[in-house]
């Protein structure tokens, strides 16, 4: 039900969604400043706007506690049209990022803190799709939808399920994921989310120079990414944690009923409670080669 | 001979039919109109005049009734599902295929389906093999063995399909049986049949084959397309399977796609066991070698079995030189919405949205849409139950169908009851 419609637009109309890390608890620890980042990203999406008079940007804000829709070209443009079109875009977007972060703060102080500190990438990720498969049923008149994340915050492991059905089902809509991650370590989960989508990942080296990165990497259209020799994926790492110990494994057991993984043989699954001791005589005289005997 | 009297005989009964039979006086021009039935399209309102059906809320209220049958089968608390399958697609290629009451043939429609299907099942159901049989003449020929490689076996079937002769279900079902009995113990045995002829002609009795399948534990499923038949329903009922009749194109779509998302396991079918498998990681770019699958020399791409170190081309598969299951963690990632699904949401009265305690949220939470119809009437929505954010229609469906996240849920740090499940 999710496949891409056909594309009568232009080839090079695009409608990027850009999801913008706003985790106080990264950008207080980052060498940039958050409003340094702030003037690059506008820079960008000007840029973007500028290339094709149809492109289309909507700006998503991913918090610490909750995520928002901040910008959206094809609603502000309008009004832009009585009183000079940019600095309309930088304030109104100004604006609705500092009402989401105030209301995001005040959500915080709810909460006790500790643990990771993790923006929620899965919302906004989810959030970009809906929007996108809006874009898609408005007719056979689209622009061709992407979506950049520009993330600092490490992984949040609780969110890998959520995670992983959004990057799925990108894939089948045939939208690409394209990732700028600014933090210290590498995050597996956008390198996971471009590889599978077949979006671009990078690593900036020097964050002072983000705007040049973002130009030359994430502003080409979709069809004229073929013609550019953009950065090529390097080791992804699709190996799996187990669910005991979250080690990272080369080989383990997989439940046959919820394929969660284990590093050990158990006697029974702790995710789906089956059992599978008896299953070991009974299934060793059936003709089956792949079963191994519990390696101690 | 029989057989294509009893099908004329039957298929009058059919409206479809009705209508083929006479489509060969028509004219080009009378043609295109009853081929359209664009009058089906119309309804009439309250004062007698015609205006267009509404699709998008019959769209809905079909999702709905979809959801709402799933979901009761899950009110369990913790439902198994057999992610593991290994699916024998039986297709007949027997004279009564070649039939045009779809359009333009039987065998047509069938193969067009069947590809669309196959891509959808390994979609759904990363780790499960699938295997062709077709029934031609009178016997039953494997086209493809059990495979896990899409395009492999649309090939093979494009290249298969004249019809003729009589069909058996007794030969496909002898020849399954004798090939699914040499899986592993922990798989889903399951045979889905697609039926065109009203007779099965079987060198024996058919109803032992049927014991001896209940035996070996396969679920057998047929859809046919001409008219219901007591030995498909008592196959059906007696391996736990599902029997349909498609009534059109669109109908057969709809019930061959319904078999892509994995069954409900039954316990006793399939028993669960902890499977070896390896996480093979991906070989550096530029180094070479020779790859166990092909037998070819390779520059690069390819991923090292972390068992006995053999070179494979592409995952999931199993290593040919030491048996082991090489998968991936994204292939693992993929049946996991079949195990934490999404609660429906809830359907709200359109009247609450003038209410002036409810004045917060006037958009779809997912896409930004106005919920209110235009001028201004406030239209049908949706709430999810746990985080109480609002939907429209279209996201509810892309929300439960494809995406499997509840965007308002996840981007809220308390509510994640889905997630926490898994720890």
């Amino acid at each position: 039900m999710a496949s891409a419609p056909s594309k009568l637009y232009a080839d090079d109309v695009s409608l990027v969604v850009v999801l913008l890390d706003t985790n106080p608890f990264f950008w207080s620890s980052s060498s940039l400043s958050f409003l340094q980042f702030l003037s690059h990203v506008l820079s960008f999406l000007n840029s973007i706007l500028t290339l094709n008079q149809l492109n289309q940007v909507v700006v998503i804000a991913t918090g610490y506690n909750s995520c928002d829709y901040i910008f959206d070209s094809s609603l502000d443009l309008k009004r832009s049209l009585e009183n000079g079109r940019m600095p309309v875009m930088c304030s109104s977007l100004l604006q609705k990022l500092e009402e989401f972060s105030f209301k995001d703060e005040q959500l915080s102080k709810e909460e006790p803190e500790g643990r990771i500190k993790c923006s929620l990438l899965s919302g906004s990720l989810s959030m970009a799709l809906c929007y996108i498969q809006r874009v898609f049923r408005s007719g056979a008149l689209h622009p061709h939808p992407r979506i950049l994340c520009l993330q600092g915050s490490p992984d949040g492991p609780e969110q890998y399920v959520a995670i992983m059905n959004a990057i799925f089902s990108a894939q089948r809509s045939v939208v690409p994921i394209d990732s700028c991650y600014m933090g210290a370590q590498n995050s597996a989960f956008l390198q996971q989310a471009s590889y599978i989508t077949g979006g671009v990942h990078h690593k900036p080296q020097n964050l002072d120079g983000l705007f040049q990165y973002l130009m030359t990497i994430f502003a080409a259209d979709l069809h004229s990414r073929s013609f550019l020799h953009l950065p090529k994926p390097v080791g992804v790492d699709f190996r799996a944690s187990c669910f005991c110990h979250k080690n990272t494994i080369d080989m383990g057991y997989i439940c046959s009923v919820c394929l969660s993984i284990f590093c050990k043989h158990h006697k029974k699954c702790s995710t789906c409670g089956s059992v599978f001791g008896q299953a070991q005589s009974e299934a060793a005289s059936a003709s089956d080669k792949k079963r191994k005997t519990p390696e101690t | 001979m029989n057989n294509g009297g009893g099908k004329r005989i039957n298929g009058g009964t059919e409206e479809d039919d009705d209508e083929d039979d006479v489509n060969g006086d028509l004219d080009a021009w009378e043609r295109t109109y009853t081929d359209e039935r664009s009058w089906e399209s119309l309804q009439e309102d309250e004062s007698g005049l015609l205006r267009p059906i509404d699709n998008k809320a019959l769209y809905h209220s079909q999702y709905r009734r979809r959801l709402r049958s799933l979901s009761s089968i899950a009110t369990a608390a913790r439902i198994q599902k057999g992610l593991i399958r290994y699916l024998y697609v039986v297709i007949d290629l027997s004279r009564a295929a070649s039939e045009m009451d779809f359009r333009p043939s039987r065998i047509a429609v069938i193969a067009k389906h069947v590809e669309a299907f196959i891509r959808e099942f390994f979609d759904q159901n990363p780790l499960s093999q699938v295997g062709l049989v077709t029934i031609k003449d009178g016997v039953a020929y494997c086209l493809t063995d059990l495979g896990g490689s899409p395009e492999s076996h649309i090939k093979a079937l494009m290249n298969k399909l004249e019809c003729s002769g009589d069909s058996s279900l007794q030969n496909a079902l002898d020849l399954i049986d004798g090939y699914l009995n040499q899986i592993p113990s922990y798989g889903h045995r399951e045979v889905l049949i697609l039926y065109s002829a009203l007779s099965t002609c079987d060198p024996g009795d058919i109803m032992e084959t049927i014991q001896k399948c209940k035996k070996s534990k396969i679920r057998c499923s047929v859809i046919g397309l001409a008219a219901e038949m007591f030995i498909c329903k008592h196959l059906c009922q007696e391996t736990g399977g599902i029997y349909t009749v498609a009534l059109d194109e669109s109908h057969f779509k709809e019930l061959i796609l319904e078999h892509a998302p994995p069954p409900p396991a039954i316990a006793e079918f399939a028993i669960a066991n902890l499977i070896k498998m390896g996480f093979p990681q991906r070989a550096a770019e530029g180094s070479m070698s020779i790859c166990s699958c092909h037998k070819e020399a390779k520059v690069g791409a390819g991923y090292t079995c972390p068992r006995c170190k053999a070179r494979v081309c592409e995952l999931p598969t199993e290593c040919c030189i030491c048996g082991l299951t090489l998968v991936s963690s994204p292939h693992l990632a993929r049946s996991y919405h079949h195990l934490f699904p999404i609660a429906p949401f809830d359907e709200v009265p359109p009247s609450h949205l003038n209410d002036p305690n409810n004045k917060l949220q006037r958009n779809c939470f997912g896409c930004q849409q106005s919920l209110l119809n235009p001028g201004n009437k406030p239209g049908l929505f949706v709430v999810c139950p746990n985080c109480k954010r609002r939907f429209c229609l279209d996201c509810d469906i892309y929300i439960h169908e494809s995406l499997h996240n509840c965007p308002g849920c996840e981007s809220f740090r308390h509510s994640k009851p889905v997630i926490s499940n898994e720890e």
